[in-house]
């Protein structure tokens, strides 16, 4: 998918004006962050539960290319196929090659975010290869041609009324209106595509070692429908998802649904190994699975390594003020919210995106619930960091924090520009004591007023206070 | 090189110039040990509370002392529903009286055709309310999976507490995993639109489960 994050301020003041995307978030917030707190806590020892799933994923990367020949040979073991690709590009022309390999004419897919990243629908129908999204949200968005704006929910920004619409005018049936109608017309236009399809292909929410299997999570049972009735499967993943055995990943799905969906557990967890043997009547012949770096491997070893914990929950973008205004279509690529917000420089370029490390308040809402503990906030402002080592700050941003340092190191004279600043603020406030705007920072002051302060400083106050 | 090693190689270089990524334990080492991580106390019951679970992530459950009383329990459970009294089930159940409760049950794998699937099942776990599936030639995965209604007759005894008693009795029992083990919750769902669930998206409307002894 095409990075599109150097757009990001422009994107967030056209989406903070959407009230009908104003409306879809705020059910966001209804279903997943109180549905995620209702269950949370029926996790016994949560905290450690959560240490624990942080160690299993450390434990992973700090012994990566291990982890991946062990994954890789019990796989391999069981009668699947391992590729390895270093970027989206070859991928893409990885699973073409297969389609080819194995006379593909239609695809069936179920939801992966991988796949996104590289563009994979794109390159498939280029090689003349038909391809359907069988998860309902995809689904829905391969019609609209639309982006997903959320990892878990992608379809999140759509309401009722508008995939109705879409339905009627793709479809080419009469307008549903029920929720329960609209699924059920999505079900009966799938099922055939199920039956018919050569290849199915799927993302992995883990590859166990152990067992060289790739784990799916899915609730709709299109992600068992994808890896049961084709003769092919294909399942793309990234590098770092690789988990050690059935006891560590049995931790991590504690975690996962209840923090993606809040639900105890997803309604199918499914763990395939391998292909079909002679007498089974069903499941795929030839089992491919593509381990995809795009950059991952160069977050190894560094301080931003612990991103790579990452098991794609969504928690951190539902509980983020930034991405419950804006939504995930202003984040420019495949990963919005906070994980986005590093993923997205840290696989794509700091260049491209240079306004997504600084997308953040800061509240550290999103470390709070992240279920492997990702440190979030302290990414980002890494990230800001380097940012400012590499000279990629605006130039009056610069200055500013140029004269502001200067300022900070020169006590007498920051208490005399503090002094005579607070009074022209103070003045300017005028009797309401607002500011409808701040040179050089218009940007804040065109949805808010700026308080004016009282006219004294701090320290002002404090001294008077002391001498009492 | 291949893009295998490369991949390989970047990994281990990043790793060697970063001292604190050394690996704990050498990793059969690490995969004998099985460790668990942090679980729930199981219930004083299992099967209270495997039913308690399941009944709450909206599946069905009966139950029966008596295994030739499944095919009556589930013609009138299907009547009810006004579900149609025919399907297909895994060769293992054939032998029950079908028949006599008024039902056709066919010893094959489901075809989209096949309005109820009745299965078995590997075991069951009390935590969660789920049912463990293993694939395989007289386990057919598609039957939990296409028709419009799954039916499992699941041994009362076979509930264990946790998903990783489930794991300890998969290795005993089997020395491989099969193609797929599939955990089952409930009946298929949707909540992308709205965020409003729906149950019954791509695989079956309702799941029943069905407590017989062997
Ligand atoms: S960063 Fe944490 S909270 Fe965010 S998606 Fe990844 S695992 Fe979930």
């Amino acid at each position: 998918m095409q990075n599109k994050a150097i757009d990001f301020k422009r994107q967030v003041n056209i989406k903070l004006a959407d009230t009908k995307l104003q409306d879809a978030l705020s059910r966001l917030q209804t279903r997943f962050v109180e549905g995620r707190s209702a269950v949370i806590s029926e996790i016994h020892h949560l905290e450690d539960t959560r240490t624990a799933a942080a160690a299993i994923r450390d434990c992973v990367l700090n012994d990566l290319d291990s982890w991946l020949q062990k994954f890789e040979q019990q796989a391999i073991a069981h009668g699947a196929i391992v590729h390895w690709a270093e970027t989206a590009t070859d991928a893409n022309r990885i699973v073409t090659e297969i389609a080819a390999q194995h006379n593909v004419l239609t695809a069936v897919k179920s939801k992966s975010m991988v796949s996104e990243e590289c563009g994979l629908n794109d390159a498939l129908e280029h090689a003349g290869i038909k391809v359907m999204e069988t998860d309902l949200g995809e689904y829905i968005l391969q019609l609209a041609h639309e982006a997903p704006s959320h990892i878990v929910a992608p379809v999140v920004h759509k309401n009722k009324e508008e995939i109705s619409d879409l339905f009627a005018e793709k479809h080419q049936m009469s307008r549903k209106t029920g929720i329960a109608e609209l699924c059920l017309e999505a079900r009966e236009i799938l099922r055939p595509a199920f039956l018919n399809a050569d290849m199915g292909i799927s993302g992995a929410n883990f590859l166990i070692a152990e067992t060289g299997s790739v784990l799916i999570v899915t609730n709709e049972g299109n992600g068992r429908l994808v890896t049961t009735l084709p003769r092919v499967h294909v399942a793309i993943t990234g590098i770092e998802k690789v988990v050690p055995t059935l006891e560590d990943v049995t931790t991590l799905l504690r975690l996962l649904p209840r923090s993606a969906t809040g639900q105890s557990i997803t309604n199918y967890v499914s763990v395939l190994t391998g292909n079909k043997d002679a007498k089974a009547h069903d499941g795929p012949e030839h089992f491919h699975i593509i381990l995809l770096d795009n950059g991952r491997s160069s977050l190894i070893g560094g301080e931003m390594q612990e991103m790579l914990r990452c098991i794609r929950c969504g928690a951190c973008m539902n509980h983020c003020p930034v991405y419950q205004n804006i939504g995930g279509h202003a984040y420019g690529w495949v990963y919005p919210g906070p994980m986005g917000s590093i993923l997205t420089p840290l696989l794509s370029g700091l260049k491209s995106s240079p306004d997504l490390p600084n997308a953040s308040t800061f509240c550290g809402a999103c470390a709070a619930v992240c279920p492997v503990k990702i440190p979030l906030p302290d990414l980002l402002r890494n990230l800001r960091t380097r940012q400012m080592a590499l000279g990629l700050k605006s130039r009056q941003e610069v200055l500013m924090l140029k004269v502001w340092g200067w300022l900070t190191l020169h006590p007498r004279i920051y208490a005399l520009a503090t002094k005579i600043g607070v009074r022209i603020l103070a003045m300017m406030g005028g009797e309401r004591h607002l500011l409808h705007t701040l040179p050089g920072a218009t940007g804040w002051t065109d949805g808010r007023d700026f308080p004016a302060p009282s006219g004294k400083t701090f320290r002002e106050m404090y001294r008077k206070k002391s001498t009492k | 090189m291949s893009a295998r090693d490369n991949i390989l190689s970047k990994i281990r270089e990043a790793r060697s110039s970063a001292p604190q990524n050394v690996p704990a334990a050498p990793i059969a080492n690490y995969l004998a040990l099985h460790q668990r991580g942090p679980s729930p106390p199981p219930p004083d019951d299992l099967v209270t509370g495997f039913k308690k679970r399941a009944i709450k992530l909206s599946s069905d459950v009966l139950e029966t002392s008596v295994r030739m009383e499944v095919p009556a329990l589930l013609a009138h459970y299907l009547e009810e529903r006004k579900l149609p009294l025919r399907g297909v089930c895994w060769t293992s159940l054939v032998g029950l009286p079908w028949g006599a409760a008024g039902l056709e049950m066919l010893p094959n794998p489901a075809t989209n055709q096949d309005m109820v699937g009745v299965t078995g099942a590997f075991c069951a776990i009390a935590e969660t309310g789920t049912l463990m599936m293993l694939s395989g030639a007289e386990t057919p995965a598609s039957t939990s999976l296409l028709p419009e209604t799954h039916v499992a007759v699941l041994d009362p005894l076979r509930i264990v507490a946790t998903m990783e008693d489930a794991w300890d009795l998969l290795r005993l029992e089997y020395k491989q995993p099969p193609r797929a083990v599939n955990f089952i919750s409930g009946p298929s769902r949707t909540a992308d639109i709205e965020q409003t669930v729906t149950l019954g998206a791509h695989g079956p409307y309702r799941v029943l489960v069905i407590l017989a002894p062997p």
